[in-house]
């Protein structure tokens, strides 16, 4: 049962103590999952990122050295892979082509892994040095061989995965400020934007800059601050014009990248911000922090906290699924019994009606809340309407 | 009188209906001679604009005669409503609906979801390996140092001596405008366990900053209500160096936990119980109450205490991860601000809206 509702699950939370915790929002529960039944602090997760084949698998890193494959299909941890090399926990993980891994730790190395699961341990295929105090690796999206590295003191870098051993860019500081000192750097989250070759990276020194690999200048392109605080976690929006950073007194803002001025303000967190997702269409943006809670908030029209929910551990990182089926989940059948035939009923009459809902936004909830009601009628053709 | 007509007259000209009600008022004034009375307000009620209130008449007289009227009126209209109540409730006698139960704050309770439950393995595990662990299982025994903000005055020197004679094994040192984050690394070589800095403006305590330290929490404190020893009243004699016992009442949810750990850790593990010296931290709507006491137990079911030692009241303010770093530390709580929100984060409690 739990297997099977594994797989509906909106967001996946790594916590402190080694467990991964699925969230499943139509439903209001969240699960625990741990690879050997008890949670344990040394395998806390630091680092989460879909596998191969869509969303059905996902690798945790774990604190002691380890990538884990986790099924969202079965519903437990499948394998492990030992990546040793370098100090402290994975800053990033990143996945190629359903079978290279790449993995960045603390220290600064920075490995590609051929992803076997009937190998235990092997040398990685690829290994760089980007430099110590890395705080985050992230690989493009739209080109899986880029990744990115920035940290304290350690100024961003992409390099490429199949060219040389240099980075393919290296961002400058910007100019001594004021009192001609040294601006200190502190990339704390680093972000491709879509459809260009520019990044963005928030710093713990409450600034979000903007870097163009495409223009002559290496040192930013854009750069604002929001508040006095480090900014701990960065992404990006639906529309792609603006990022929203956390910083570690909780506090979530927008920030326009066409002006660079601060949009909006999210409230509620009370914590340290670690972790923050949004969905790729839908204006719904999931924050996980030390304080325990991971919160769904709606970012547009009408902006608010959606959902709450109070996860025991203190959250690392989150990944939230990017499917466009929210509410339109199969709902589980009560009689097992009858479970073939009402399936496909019911997968019959979501197809037909899907297209219907989706034409209204406000609408949606309104409509589907009546299908659903439909459906609970129609399922039971046998017992007394209530 | 022709003075009164005369006014009317020129209100009917202007036609403003405020105007037009003073000028009424004002008649009702000079017919009565300005007497009290109560009567005649239906009928002056009537003549009134709709959306008219006692509170936009200028005159201050006479607006106060206006709202001594309408109290007057609301009492006797309340007094009517309760007698008639109650004469309907002896009428239904057995019948009667049970009465209303008033809401007090207790009643409104709504269940905190962050609260602990005993028997949860997780949050049992994450106490179990946090960073308060050394100390529960007895490998470590706390030692403590006291210091202030720099260049303290007399109260909170007194209070840092009277809290290291409350809080066996620890040290007072003075504070010599060095920085704390100089001074936590010196600390951890030393073998302290834990650091409070009392934070001092205008010459009385008004801050603690309690950092727990290999590379624990910091939680700061505001603090209020100090009360010396000498300004404690019925109080007893010195406290001995017997060390004491420790109540910690009210921190039910995951956050009071975390603080309740705090302050358990600062006491040694066992106490003396020939001392009978009892250290109580009382969290009630998240404020702390801080009181130490003497017992003797009379018979079985008395006991008589005396209070001895400084009293003081503390708010959390904000729970930091990692020994003490406002700028660049990560928080786990932060007290936010909210004006009409009335949660408490310490203890099973929130009041319905």
């Amino acid at each position: 049962m739990a297997a099977a509702a594994a797989r509906w699950n909106h967001v996946w939370v790594g916590t402190d103590t080694g467990i991964l915790k699925g969230v499943n929002l139509q439903r209001k529960q969240a699960a625990n999952f741990t690879p050997s039944g008890q949670p344990r602090r040394e395998e806390a997760v630091s680092a989460l990122c879909w596998g191969a084949g869509g969303e059905t698998q996902i690798l945790v890193g774990c604190a002691d050295g380890t990538v884990k494959h986790f099924s969202t299909e079965e519903g437990r941890f499948q394998g492990q892979r030992h990546c040793p090399g370098g100090e402290g926990m994975f800053r990033g993980l990143a996945q190629v082509d359903g079978s290279t891994l790449i993995t960045c730790v603390d220290s600064g190395i920075l490995r590609v892994w051929h992803d076997n699961d009937k190998e235990a341990s092997s040398d990685p295929l690829l290994e760089l040095r980007v430099g110590p105090g890395v705080c985050r690796m992230r690989q493009d999206p739209a080109r899986p061989h880029l990744v990115a590295t920035g940290g304290k003191e350690n100024a961003l870098k992409v390099w490429d995965l199949q060219g040389s051993e240099e980075p393919v860019f290296r961002a400058k500081n910007v100019r001594n400020d004021w009192l001609d000192l040294r601006v200190p750097i502190w990339d704390q989250d680093i972000q491709f934007l879509p459809e260009s070759q520019k990044l963005v990276t928030c710093t713990g020194y409450h600034q979000v800059r903007v870097y163009d690999p495409a223009s002559p200048q290496r040192r930013p392109v854009l750069e604002a601050t929001y508040g006095e605080y480090p900014l701990t976690a960065m992404t990006l929006t639906p529309g792609g014009n603006s990022v929203i950073v956390g910083n570690t007194h909780g506090q979530l803002a927008e920030i326009d990248l066409r002006q660079g001025r601060l949009l909006v303000c999210l409230k509620g967190l009370a914590g340290s911000v670690r972790g923050l997702q949004c969905h790729p269409s839908k204006p719904l943006l999931a924050s996980c922090g030390l304080d325990r809670v991971l919160r769904v908030h709606r970012i547009r029209n009408p902006r608010g906290l959606d959902h709450k929910v109070y996860l025991k551990s203190q959250l690392n990182c989150l990944l939230l699924s990017g499917r466009d089926n929210w509410e339109d989940e199969p709902q589980e059948p009560q009689e097992p019994n009858k479970v073939p035939s009402e399936d496909t009923e019911t997968d019959e009459l979501w197809a037909s009606l899907e297209a219907a809902a989706k034409r209204k936004l406000p609408d949606v909830e309104q409509s589907q809340g009546a299908l659903q009601t439909r459906q609970r009628k129609k399922k039971r053709p046998g017992s007394t309407s209530s | 009188m022709a003075k009164a007509g005369d006014k009317i007259g020129g209100s009917g000209n202007k036609g403003l209906k405020r105007k037009a009600a003073t000028e009424e008022r004002q008649e009702a004034a000079v017919a009565e001679d300005g007497t009290t009375e109560s009567g005649v307000q239906p009928s002056k009620a009537a003549a009134f604009p709709p959306g008219f209130s006692v509170s936009e008449i200028k005159n201050k007289q006479r607006r106060h005669l206006m709202f001594t009227r309408w109290k007057q009126q609301q009492r006797k209209e309340k007094l009517a409503a309760k007698k008639k109540l109650k004469k309907e409730r002896e009428a239904l006698g057995d019948k009667a609906p049970p009465k209303p139960i008033p809401k007090t704050i207790d009643n409104q309770r709504v269940y905190d979801e962050t609260t602990v439950d005993p028997n949860d393995e997780e949050v049992a595990y994450d106490e179990a390996t946090d960073e308060f662990a050394s100390y529960f299982n007895r490998q470590t025994s706390p030692k403590i140092l006291i210091t202030t903000s720099d260049r303290p005055h007399g109260r909170t020197v007194r209070l840092c001596e009277q809290l290291s004679t409350v809080i066996p094994n620890s040290h007072v040192y003075y504070r010599r405008g060095l920085a704390l984050k100089k001074i936590i690394p010196q600390c951890i070589s030393r073998d302290f366990t834990d650091l409070i800095v009392i934070n001092e403006d205008r010459k009385i305590p008004n801050g603690l900053i309690l950092s727990h330290l290999p590379n624990g929490p910091t939680a700061h404190f505001k603090m209020s209500s100090v009360r010396l020893r000498k300004e404690i009243k019925r109080r007893g004699k010195e406290p001995t160096e017997h060390i004491p016992e420790i109540i910690l009442n009210n921190f039910t949810t995951r956050l009071g936990h975390s603080v309740g750990r705090m302050f358990a850790s600062l006491f040694p593990h066992n106490p003396q119980f020939t001392g009978r010296q009892v250290a109580t931290f009382h969290n009630q709507r998240d404020y702390i109450f801080f009181r130490f006491h003497r017992y003797i137990f009379k018979s079985e079911k008395k006991v008589g205490i005396q209070e001895l030692g400084p009293r003081f009241t503390l708010k959390l303010r904000s729970l930091q991860k990692g020994t003490f770093d406002s700028k660049y530390g990560e928080y786990e709580w932060v007290h936010k601000v909210c004006a009409y929100s009335k949660k408490s984060h310490l203890e099973n409690f929130k009041r319905m809206e």
